[in-house]
Order: C-alpha cells, then sequence, then structure tokens
C-alpha cells in the first residue's frame, strides 16, 4: 500500500517535470552542457578560479539587493543610513561586512584566475575573445569597486571622488567637461552620489552579467584549455583536431567528474568571505562627509592602493602623461595580446618572458600596495604635537641646543622628519643628519630649502635658525663622525664637532653665534 | 458562448476567398516587396531611434552642457573675523546646492589676511589631487595629508607632487563683508573664481570701486 502510495507520487513528479519541459525545453540542452566532455587533465585545483569568481559575483549581487532595502542614496543621508544598517538593523553590519568582503575576494579571485589564464596559455587560440571580454570583466569588477567604495560616502569617499574629478581635470581641452560629467554638477554632492549610484546598481552589474554570460557560453563552446605540455604548440591549422581528440577519445564529463573541484572550492571561498565578515566586520563608513571637516587623511580602498602610491612617487612633470597613456597602454597591451601571441607554446617552463612579466607586475603590485598602506610620502600631521624628541637627544646639551629641540618641535619639522623611529617619513631620518651635513648645509638647508623640502626662510627668526642648527649638529647617530667642511678643515676653521668623544670644544656652537669657530681660532 | 464564426473560422467566405486572406502570397514579387519593407522598418527605427537619441544624450551631458553661471559673489564673514596677517579656516555653502545635498553643500577655504583689506583666500583642495590641505601656522605651511604636497602661505608651491601652488578665489570687500568669487570645484580645468571676474580694486574704506 504504502510503496504503491510512492510509486503514485513518483509518477505525479515525472508527470510535472515532463509538463514543464515540454514547454521550456531547458533541462535537456542543461544537462547536455553540464555534462560537456573537458580534457581529463582539465579536472584540477588550478581550474577552480573561474567558477569562483561567478560564485562570488553571484554572492555581491545578492548582498548587493539586500542592502539597497536600507540604503538611501542621497548624499543627505547616505552616510546615516551605513550608520543605521550597522548599528540599528538586524544583522546589518553582518550584510554590510559580507559585501565589502566578497568584493575583496571577488578582485583577488579574478586576479588569480587571470594569471592561471596567462600563465597556461589559455588565451591563445581559439580563445582569443574570451580573453579579451574577461579583460573587460576586470576592468567592469575595479569598476564596481571603485563606485561601491564611493556609495560608502564617508569622507575617503568625499575625498576619492575629489581626487577622481583631480585626475579628469589633467584630461587636455575636455578637461572641465569630462569633471562635469563625472561630477554631475559643479561641486561634489548629491547629484554625483546619484549617477555612482546608477553606475553601481544598474549599469556596471548589467554589464557584468551580459559579459559572464558570454564569457560562460564561449568556454562551454569552446571546451575549456587543456592542461598545458612543454613542447605541445598551439597551431590555427591543427590544434581544433586535437583539443578534439583530447576531449572525445580521453575525455570526462564536467559534470561530475571536473565539476566537484569547482563546488569545494567555491564553498571554501563563500565560508572565507563569510569568516572574514564576521571576524573583522564591515568597512567603515569613517567621518561623515562634511568638507568643513578637514582633519583627514583620505585613502582609497584596497585594490587601489597600489595606484595611490604611484600617484604619490611619480615627478609632478610626468604626473599628467602618465595618468593619461599609462592606462590606455596598460588596457591596450591586455587586449592585444591574445592577437599577437595566439600561438606557439603554452607551457610557462617555455615562456620565460611571461613568468618574468608576472613576476615583476605581482612584486610591484604588493610593493605599491605595501607603500599606500604605510603612505611614508605623507608627512604625520600631528607628529609636532605627539611625538617627543627623544630625552637621549637632550641629555647633556647647551642650552641653545635644548632651545633647538623646541624650534624643532614647534616648527613642525617632526611632521616630515622622524627622529628616534617617531615622525613622519616625507624626508629623510634626522638622527644622524649632522654626519651628513655641514654646518653650512644644514642652514643652507633650513633656509632655502631644496630636493623637495620647502624653504624656512620666512618661517624662522635668526635665532630660531641658530638654535635649530645647534640642536640638528647633535643629532650624530652613533657617535658617527660629523659631516666637516674640508675646505674649512685646510684652513684651520671649524674644526671637526666636539661632539666626537675626547674633543674639548663645547658643542653645538653654530658659526651664526657669537662664539663662532672662527673666533676661537688660535 | 461560443460565436458561430468561431466553429467556421473562415467566416462568411467561400474557401478560395479565405486562401487569399490568410496564406502568404509567395510570388517572387511579394518576396521582394517584403524584403523592402523590412529594410523600411530598419530605416524607421533607425530614424526614431537617432530622434529618441537626442533629448536622452542631452539629457545625459546636462551637467556638461549647462551654458549658466556656476560662479557667483558669496560673502564669506565679516572682515573683522579675520585678524591681519594670520590665516583662517573658513566655509560658505554652495550658490547652486540642492536640500539632498546636505552637508556637502558645504565647501571650507582658507582666507589669509595679509593686511588691511588685502586678503588670499585659498582653495581647500591640493592642486596635486583635490586633498584638503592644512594651515601648520608655526611652519607657515600648507600641508596636504594625501601625497606631501607642501605650499608656502602665500599659497605658492613649496613642495611634493603638485605642479603648482594652491587655487585661489577672487575676492572683495563690500562693507564689512569679505566676499568671495565661487561654485565650482577648483581643479586644473575649472577654475575656483570665473575666469571673466577680476579682483576688484579695493578703496580705503573697504568699498569695492565698481560699486562707485
Amino acid at each position: 500500500m504504502a510503496e504503491l502510495k510512492k510509486k503514485g507520487v513518483q509518477k505525479a513528479g515525472i508527470e510535472v517535470y515532463e509538463w514543464f519541459e515540454h514547454r521550456l525545453g531547458l533541462a535537456k540542452p542543461a544537462m547536455e552542457a553540464a555534462a560537456h566532455p573537458i580534457p581529463s587533465s582539465s579536472a584540477s585545483w588550478w581550474y577552480v578560479f573561474g567558477s569562483a569568481a561567478t560564485v562570488l559575483f553571484v554572492l555581491q549581487i545578492m548582498t548587493g539587493i539586500l542592502l539597497a532595502l536600507v540604503y538611501t542614496p542621497s548624499a543627505n543621508h547616505a552616510w546615516s543610513s551605513l550608520q543605521f544598517l550597522n548599528n540599528n538593523v538586524e544583522l546589518g553590519w553582518f550584510l554590510r561586512a559580507l559585501h565589502g568582503w566578497g568584493s575583496d575576494f571577488m578582485i583577488a579571485i579574478v586576479l588569480i584566475h587571470m594569471v592561471q589564464v596567462f600563465m597556461f596559455g589559455a588565451y591563445k587560440f581559439p580563445r582569443e575573445l574570451t580573453w579579451i571580454i574577461g579583460v573587460f570583466l576586470l576592468l567592469l569588477t575595479l569598476g564596481m569597486a571603485f563606485t561601491g567604495q564611493v556609495l560608502r560616502f564617508d569622507q575617503d569617499a568625499y575625498w576619492g571622488l575629489g581626487i577622481g574629478a583631480s585626475i579628469m581635470s589633467r584630461v587636455p581641452i575636455i578637461g572641465a567637461p569630462l569633471v562635469h560629467f563625472m561630477l554631475g554638477g559643479p561641486i561634489i554632492g548629491s547629484a554625483t552620489l546619484s549617477r555612482f549610484f546608477t553606475l553601481h546598481v544598474f549599469v556596471i552589474p548589467g554589464l557584468l552579467l551580459a559579459g559572464v554570460a558570454l564569457h560562460l557560453l564561449m568556454v562551454l563552446r569552446l571546451g575549456i584549455n587543456e592542461w598545458p605540455m612543454p613542447g605541445r604548440i598551439v597551431r590555427k591549422a591543427t590544434y581544433e583536431a586535437e583539443y578534439h581528440q583530447l576531449t572525445e577519445k580521453d575525455g570526462m564529463p564536467f559534470v561530475p567528474d571536473g565539476a566537484w573541484k569547482d563546488a569545494i572550492f567555491a564553498a571554501a571561498i563563500i565560508l572565507a568571505v563569510m569568516a572574514c565578515a564576521f571576524f573583522f566586520g564591515p568597512f567603515g563608513p569613517t567621518g561623515q562627509p562634511d568638507p568643513t571637516i578637514i582633519q583627514t587623511a583620505p585613502k582609497p580602498d584596497a585594490p587601489f592602493l597600489w595606484l595611490f602610491a604611484v600617484l604619490s612617487l611619480l615627478p609632478p612633470s610626468m604626473e599628467t602623461p602618465v595618468i593619461l597613456i599609462a592606462p590606455v597602454l596598460i588596457i591596450g597591451a591586455m587586449l592585444l595580446l591574445p592577437l599577437v601571441a595566439g600561438e606557439g607554446e603554452k607551457h610557462w617552463s617555455r615562456r620565460p618572458v611571461a613568468v618574468l612579466m608576472v613576476s615583476v607586475i605581482a612584486v610591484s603590485l604588493g610593493i605599491f600596495t605595501r607603500l599606500g598602506t604605510t603612505t611614508p610620502w605623507s608627512p604625520v600631521m600631528n607628529a609636532w604635537s605627539s611625538d617627543a624628541v627623544p630625552t637621549k637627544y637632550l641629555h647633556e646639551r647647551t642650552p641653545l641646543e635644548r632651545q633647538g629641540a623646541i624650534v624643532f618641535q614647534d616648527k613642525q619639522c617632526r611632521n616630515c622628519h622622524e627622529v628616534g623611529g617617531e615622525g613622519g617619513r616625507r624626508g629623510p631620518e634626522l638622527d644622524s643628519v649632522a654626519s651628513r651635513l655641514t654646518e653650512d648645509q644644514l642652514v643652507r638647508q633650513v633656509l632655502q630649502g631644496g630636493g623637495n623640502m620647502p624653504a624656512y626662510g620666512n618661517a624662522l627668526s635668526p635665532a630660531e635658525t641658530t638654535a635649530l642648527v645647534a640642536f640638528l649638529k647633535t643629532l650624530n647617530g652613533n657617535d658617527l663622525r660629523p659631516a666637516q667642511d674640508a675646505s674649512r678643515v685646510l684652513t684651520g676653521e671649524n674644526p671637526p664637532s666636539a661632539t666626537v668623544p675626547g674633543e674639548k670644544r663645547p658643542s653645538g656652537q653654530s658659526h651664526l653665534s657669537k662664539e663662532s669657530p672662527a673666533q676661537e681660532k688660535p | 458562448m461560443n460565436e458561430p464564426h468561431t466553429d467556421r473560422p473562415t467566416g462568411d467566405l467561400n474557401p478560395e476567398e479565405n486562401k487569399l486572406q490568410s496564406e502568404p502570397k509567395s510570388g517572387p514579387k511579394d518576396r521582394t516587396r517584403r524584403i523592402f519593407l523590412f529594410k523600411l522598418s530598419l530605416l524607421l527605427n533607425g530614424a526614431v531611434g537617432v530622434v529618441l537619441a537626442v533629448p536622452i544624450v542631452r539629457y545625459l551631458l546636462g551637467p556638461v552642457i549647462d551654458k549658466k553661471n556656476a560662479y557667483t559673489w558669496i560673502a564669506l564673514g565679516n572682515v573683522a573675523d579675520f585678524p591681519e596677517g594670520e590665516t583662517r579656516l573658513a566655509d560658505y555653502r554652495n550658490p547652486t546646492t540642492t536640500a539632498w545635498d546636505g552637508d556637502t553643500g558645504k565647501v571650507a577655504c582658507w582666507v589669509r589676511r595679509v593686511s588691511g583689506n588685502q586678503f588670499q583666500v585659498f582653495a581647500i583642495n591640493c592642486a596635486h589631487l583635490g586633498c584638503p590641505v592644512r594651515w601648520f601656522s608655526e611652519s607657515k605651511l600648507f600641508l596636504c595629508p594625501c601625497h606631501g604636497g607642501a605650499y608656502y602661505q602665500d599659497g605658492s608651491r613649496a613642495a611634493g607632487p603638485p605642479e603648482r601652488g594652491l587655487f585661489e578665489y577672487k575676492y572683495r570687500v563690500a562693507g564689512a563683508k569679505l566676499m568671495i568669487n565661487a561654485g565650482e570645484l577648483p581643479t586644473l580645468s575649472t577654475p575656483a573664481s570665473a575666469k571673466n571676474t577680476n579682483f576688484v580694486p579695493l578703496d580705503k574704506i573697504g568699498r569695492a570701486t565698481w560699486q562707485s
């Protein structure tokens, strides 16, 4: 009786399925696509990144829609609505954290996917267009990250938009229209936020969905790249027949033989995003977007730190050309790669230039990102009032030298110069400055600046300069020999300073002070 | 409820007439006619598309082709609020804002009163990439927190990545008020003040001569 019932239910189920399938006709092609043959060598852990990126994209869409339930895209309220999400909405903080970490993971996985495809030569014939679409998908993903960071609409977002507008303004002739087009008005405001909301929520996701669909269709149509072998050369005339041999004779169905690895990796990635979201929480928002609050050091999100570093390290004269020309060259090179190198060796061991390029680019991006987190070029705005002069630099010093230490603090020298390991790193550390510069050079450097240091001639009185230089002359590092002016030594003037142990002359007496070395000359 | 003609979908037509009505005419002449009509429909849609695109593109480019002058004269505060020889932070509300701009409608700037009615009003935005510069009165420098641009008290470039000095607003003193010409985010291609506005020469009592 029970078995009969079960059979009845089964039969009904099949009938319902067939009713739909007769009308939709989706299941058969879907199953055929899932079970399409892949080369047995491609069922590898190295081939899981593309599917993981897609899974992360779906996670971003889901969490994005959920955040849009609460988020308010108005300049007046966006920031408060995020605070509300963080603090008042049930698990709002977790959804924000998922979306934020999902974004970082997606960029990382897309980059890893790209490196893998490059190293395995998968962009070569006949998959050139798949790569080209992939380049656009990378750019769109970065576009999502930038526009998403704007939607946070905190201080970093506000000033980040200012940076964007400043970059646009460097374009010759159409600079001003570009700035207006980007901002949606004369200043950064609600019009700006609305257009970035539109980009982030409608335009770019739409393009991404279409691009991902094309990308996937082409993977299905052309087949997944086989594991490259040294010496197996891609030739347009023979490749497709060889690949057919690999899939039809020695292949295996993608589902389930290859897909289980994708599925396990996807689950691990989602779990990792959840763990990061849970343990590290959401990103910001930082301070409120009030442009009259200027106590801020704006910084972009992690994916753009390298760019932030590059922009600060470029010499001023090169900046505009590099900003305008470099992206065209880089994107152009990525797009042209498969068209230029569509045939030949796939295996990395036979492509030393490719390996070298990836290594150099990865190391550079890593170094620039690291610099972007530490920002050694930025003055430490509060160092002059918060970082004390180490006491060892004040011990057994003359009153003039101590006065110099006060001048050193008051005139904000610390903001750019490190002493005792604290302070800015915009300029060189000064613990051993007296071993590098003579007294005259110190005076000249302080008063006239140079080598990227402002001139302090207008900000220092002669007495302050004297005291400051006296203090700087005591900074000899670990008792290094002080720098000396060779010509003066020859004439017997300005002998090496007495801070070197064993010499009697009191230190820190500048030639600007009354008892200058010249007057002490016997 | 069936209408009588549902049983006879051909209605009252005889079979010959019905054939003429429902079956496609398949002569070679008819085919070229249909191809022509299809091409005509493409052309029509292209034309409609162009006509539709005009308002859409104009709407999109609205912020670019807006010929209205964004710049106006704004009162920044009383002259007496700015001590001589000092540099102070001031702010104003941008002349073109909406209610939903909130705090972002505000703009900060640095006011340096050189002496008497002689001022310098600097944009808060660094000439490098637009970050907010801060004034350090002891070292008499403006420092940028982003990439370390530094400017002297008169706004000229001192060090760092900026290619030029700070952006400067044009100002005038009207009675006891300090006014500046502003309205746009200053960048390398959008000036702080309108280009065709001139510094107004001032008379001794601080009334701008343009008024007299």
